[in-house]
């Protein structure tokens, strides 16, 4: 069977998709340990990266774990990816939803000590989006702190947390 | 009235980013119509234009 | 297909269908920014700054939406010859460049509050700008040609090029750990999302869409038209 003009350009095209997604398949995949944006506690812990130099390391601020520390202006917390726990030091502001429990990517260097000193604290927070009066019903209900209150020693949050349970408008 | 604009502290950040959706949308909207109009002007200057010279014709 | 390939046709249907879809966006919107702004609840971790979620959402949805457009109309153009893809690609790809502009932009201005930074270099955010440069890189790349069709031929090829991105954008908060978090809406067990919000989020969404099919038809019109334009100028400069 011949192939027509329009069926020999469909095969050209189906072959250069292929050829282009194995392509890319492939670099990512080279790639993909440089592609992540942060390590575990467990990288740090089982040695698995390189540790020296600049990191960015992510995981949830451990609870009961954040502490105000020296004049004050330094913050310690522990970041955990509950397999491992790691130690975390920084002086700055931290970001509106730091707070534990909470998602977090610090940005810094491990110290001979076993500290990661950071310079940049972000916050990371997840996929769910919830009102407060769902969020607090669910805590009444039960299901662990949603609405963690900040952290003891953490400056508190210039910025008002909750608009009240009501829409905004008010009658 | 005044806690709607305050946006809980996050005018600055709410606010701007509505402006620029308004002039994205606004923008794209009105680029697009004035280059469909500017379009269908010249178009109509043109076919005008040839269907004079059709009448005047090769042997006026 | 075949028969929406006929111009004509187009240019009668698009005419009889835009003030619907014009009355219809402007109805959405409407209804889309008093939910958003006014009758939708502020979220329990981000308080008020999850409002431009609202804008930030639908335009990342249709920036990539428009580009799927765009590469289905480019292998339509390159394999059938389809003789309104090629217009219909080059018409839109200035929208998506819109759209995918907008999502970059109120995403930097809601990452500062929440996560402490305007910009990180991680997979989604990186992916999603690589989507903006394939936008402004065909603008650039049709309009260099002197000669419209092969421009339109090379474009289309370069868009497909560019659709590996779109997986990449889609997965890459899946497949490597980056700031931006997983999706909350397109997974596979149900939304992460009170209703209360993803009821605006997709009034939002359905109205960007309406206005890129009304955009999509005007620019569609404006295309046709001036090829209509350059065929009566080379006729009278061929006569003259």
């Amino acid at each position: 069977m011949a192939l027509t003009r329009k069926r020999r350009r469909m095969v050209w095209l189906g072959l250069c998709a292929v050829g282009l997604g194995t392509a890319t398949a492939l670099v990512l995949t080279a790639f993909d340990d440089s592609l992540a944006f942060f390590r575990s506690p467990t990288d740090i812990a089982e040695r698995s990266v390189p540790l020296d130099g600049r990191i960015r390391l992510g995981g949830l601020v451990a609870a009961d774990s954040v502490e105000r520390i020296g004049d004050g202006l330094t913050v310690e917390f522990l970041v955990t990816d509950t397999a491992y726990d790691q130690i975390v030091r920084y002086e700055g502001i931290l970001p509106d939803l730091f707070r534990e429990g909470q998602g977090v990517v610090a940005e810094g260097m491990l110290s001979p000590e076993g500290v990661f000193v950071a310079d940049t604290v972000l916050a990371r927070h997840d996929e769910t989006y919830m009102a407060p009066e769902v969020a607090e019903a669910l805590e009444r209900a039960g299901h662990g702190p949603l609405i963690a209150p900040a952290a003891a020693g953490v400056e508190a949050s210039t910025v008002d947390d909750h608009y009240g349970t009501d829409s905004l408008v008010q009658p | 009235m005044g806690t709607f604009f305050e946006m809980g502290g996050y005018a600055a950040y709410v606010w701007p980013a509505y402006g620029l959706a308004t002039l994205v949308v606004v923008g794209l909207l009105v680029l697009s119509v004035r280059r469909l109009r500017s379009a269908e002007r010249m178009l109509t200057l043109l076919e005008q234009a040839r269907r004079e010279r059709v009448d005047d014709g090769p042997d006026a | 297909m075949h028969r929406f390939a006929n111009p004509a046709r187009f240019m009668r249907l698009s005419a009889r269908l835009l003030p619907w879809l014009a009355g219809a966006t402007a109805l959405l919107l409407a209804v889309g920014l008093y939910l958003a702004l006014i009758a939708s609840p502020p979220d329990y971790q981000q308080g008020q700054a999850v409002r431009i979620m609202y804008v930030h959402v639908p335009s990342a949805w249709l920036s990539m939406a428009v580009y799927g457009a765009m590469a289905l109309a480019s292998i339509a153009y390159l394999v059938w010859k389809h003789p309104l893809a090629g217009l219909f690609t080059k018409a839109v790809a200035p929208v998506g460049a819109g759209f995918t502009a907008l999502c970059l932009v109120t995403g930097s201005l809601w990452g500062e509050p929440m996560w402490g930074t305007w910009w990180v270099w991680d997979a989604r955010l990186t992916s999603v700008l690589i989507l903006f440069f394939l936008y402004l890189g065909y603008i650039a790349l049709v309009g260099a040609f002197d000669d419209a069709e092969r421009g339109l031929r090379v474009g289309a090829v370069l868009v497909l090029v560019g659709t590996v991105n779109l997986p990449i954008i889609k997965f890459s908060v899946d497949w490597w750990n980056t700031l931006h978090q997983p999706a909350s809406v397109g997974r596979l067990d149900g939304p992460t999302m009170d209703t209360a919000m993803l009821i605006p989020l997709l009034v939002m969404a359905l109205a960007f869409t309406l206005l890129f099919a009304v955009l999509a038809l005007v620019r569609t019109r404006a295309e046709l038209t001036w090829r209509k334009v350059e065929v009566l100028r080379l006729f009278q400069a061929a006569g003259e």
